[in-house]
């Protein structure tokens, strides 16, 4: 795998994708992106956060696609295949992670169904996480 | 004591070309000329600023007072997103209430590109606008298509509906000289229209425009020392922002908070926009005469309707089909043409929506008119959590 996207959010594990957050160790909230510093929680004055790996499974909050080439930074594909997003929600977290959806169009999800973490390349290059079939 | 509106005015909004200045100063001496007032009575100008014009535009309430000519008044600046021109507009009306002035003046004005909105240029790693573009493509389209969505699936929402609520809010447009769009437009028109984010299409989706809107705020008692006769009221201003945890995925974010320390707050995001305003005018919902929402897109409309209290969640798709928020309904909603009509000019949009208030509430909205308004409420929402609600009043 070429260096990702960004670092520090996700990682692939033996073939696994994760995405990594953090976790005050105070009250426990889930920060995805991960944080530095402080908790966001405003009662709590924690300032220990912990790496923490998401949820690899979630339900569809919403999903959209883009069925143009989105403008720069981001570098669309030739030719142009519109791009799924869905918004997923993860239960023990209590948290909506949008992300790129894999090989699924928008025909083929709904709001409810369970997807799946992966990951896949961007048009030039850099992986990133996206969600995909279970 | 209130604060009130002496003057409204607006550049009309459209592809002009030409710089956000020249726009920015035609809407502050029709304010003026609204007002009966010479620039050199202004005591205090505030500038919203744009992003997309360069330094004159992160400094708007300099480059508006240079462009009017160097008047020695007191000054400000502010960025706040969509909620620049409600931000700009608190200041101008805390300055009055504390006493340190009696004519302020309020301009907001954008020359926009075609095209989707994009971030600030350069490679930003360190910046959430620019990540979510450069990792998931992630426009301001795809965020309002989440929700349009989300309402399909939760209310049974269709196409058809957020295709009525262009139909009404051209319908508007199409009687108000400053609107970008100023032809009525058929529900099979926007169904026609190619898809940009699915379930929105183009017409589901308002466009970038250049534009400009000012105001000319005065105290109460300045604006009787002057003679006006029943000066429109600014009852509120609000300007909260979330409550953690914010559940519904905002602009620009990857995520929302996250609810497993914390249950989720009483009120939405946006529905708490709209109460922190009603606390602070002692009014609510059944008050209103009538409110200008953010149409972002058309389905943004019907989550604005629930979220100001109208009608429960999930219910106002019923009241755009009984007909009660359009024009000569029973809480009209948008009655300028919204966002839909005008496409966003982003300092300018909360400051254009409090000049609808004034028109309105005058009586003197033309044939958009709405009989007997008394109350009326502008809401919008800037990024990254700037809340923006406006009351005004007779
Ligand atoms: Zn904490």
């Amino acid at each position: 795998m070429d260096a990702p996207v960004i670092d520090g959010w996700f990682t692939v594990d033996g073939g696994t994708a994760h995405l990594l957050g953090t976790r005050c160790a105070d009250c426990r909230t889930v920060c995805f992106p991960p944080r530095t510093g402080f908790c966001p929680n405003p009662r709590c004055a924690g300032e220990n956060l912990a790496e923490t790996r998401l949820s690899r499974r979630g339900t569809v909050w919403s999903y959209t696609n883009a069925c143009y080439p989105p403008p720069t930074p981001f570098v669309a594909a030739e030719p142009y295949t519109p791009v799924t997003l869905a918004a997923v929600e993860l239960a023990e977290e209590g948290i909506v992670v949008l992300g790129q959806v894999k090989d699924l169009t928008v025909e083929e999800l709904h709001v409810g169904m369970e997807l799946e973490l992966t990951w896949g390349p961007l048009a030039d290059g850099p992986p990133v996480w996206m969600w995909g079939r279970p | 004591m209130s604060a009130v509106v002496l003057g409204a005015g607006m550049h009309p909004w459209g592809k002009w070309g030409r710089p956000f200045t020249e726009y920015g100063v035609a809407a502050a001496r029709a304010a003026l000329r609204d007002a009966d007032l010479a620039w050199t009575d202004v005591q205090y100008v505030v500038g919203a600023g744009t992003i997309r014009n360069g330094y004159p535009g992160f400094v708007a309430g300099a480059t508006f007072a240079q462009a009017m000519g160097w008047s020695g008044a007191r000054i400000a600046s502010c960025y706040a997103a969509c909620a620049s021109g409600a931000q700009a507009l608190d200041i101008a009306r805390t300055r009055i209430l504390a006493g340190l002035c009696d004519v302020a003046m309020v301009v907001g004005a954008d020359s926009t590109p075609k095209g989707f909105f994009k971030p600030v240029g350069g490679d930003r790693p360190d910046d959430p606008d620019w990540l979510r573009f450069r990792l998931l493509g992630a426009t301001n389209p795809a965020y309002f298509a989440l929700y349009a969505r989300r309402r399909m699936a939760l209310y049974g929402d269709t196409a058809e509906d957020f295709a009525a609520v262009k139909v009404k809010n051209a319908l508007a447009g199409s009687l108000n000289d400053n609107a970008r769009y100023r032809r009525t437009v058929t529900a099979g028109q926007v169904l026609d229209s190619p898809m940009v984010a699915d379930p929105l299409r183009l017409m589901d989706i308002c466009a970038t425009s250049d534009g400009a809107a000012a105001l000319v705020l005065a105290s109460e008692d300045f604006a009787r020392r002057h003679g006006a006769r029943g000066p429109v009221r600014l009852a509120a201003v609000s300007t909260v922002t979330p409550s953690f945890p914010d559940t519904v995925l905002g602009l620009p974010d990857f995520a929302t908070d996250s609810t497993a320390a914390v249950p989720p707050p009483e009120r939405t995001f946006r529905a708490s926009i709209a109460h922190a305003a009603y606390e602070e005018a002692g009014l609510g919902p059944g008050d209103l005469s009538f409110a200008e929402v953010y149409d972002l897109s058309t389905a943004l409309e019907l989550d604005w309707v629930e979220e100001i209290g109208l009608c429960p969640p999930g219910e106002a798709g019923k009241l755009l089909r009984a007909g009660d928020t359009s024009l000569g309904g029973r809480i009209p909603v948008n009655p300028s043409g919204g966002l839909a009509s005008f496409g966003e000019a982003v300092p300018a949009q909360a400051i254009a929506q409090v000049c609808e208030l004034t028109w309105q509430l005058r009586g003197r909205a033309g044939s958009r008119q709405i009989t007997g308004a008394r109350v009326g409420l502008a809401a919008n929402q800037g990024l990254f959590g700037h809340g923006s609600a406006i009351i005004a009043t007779t």
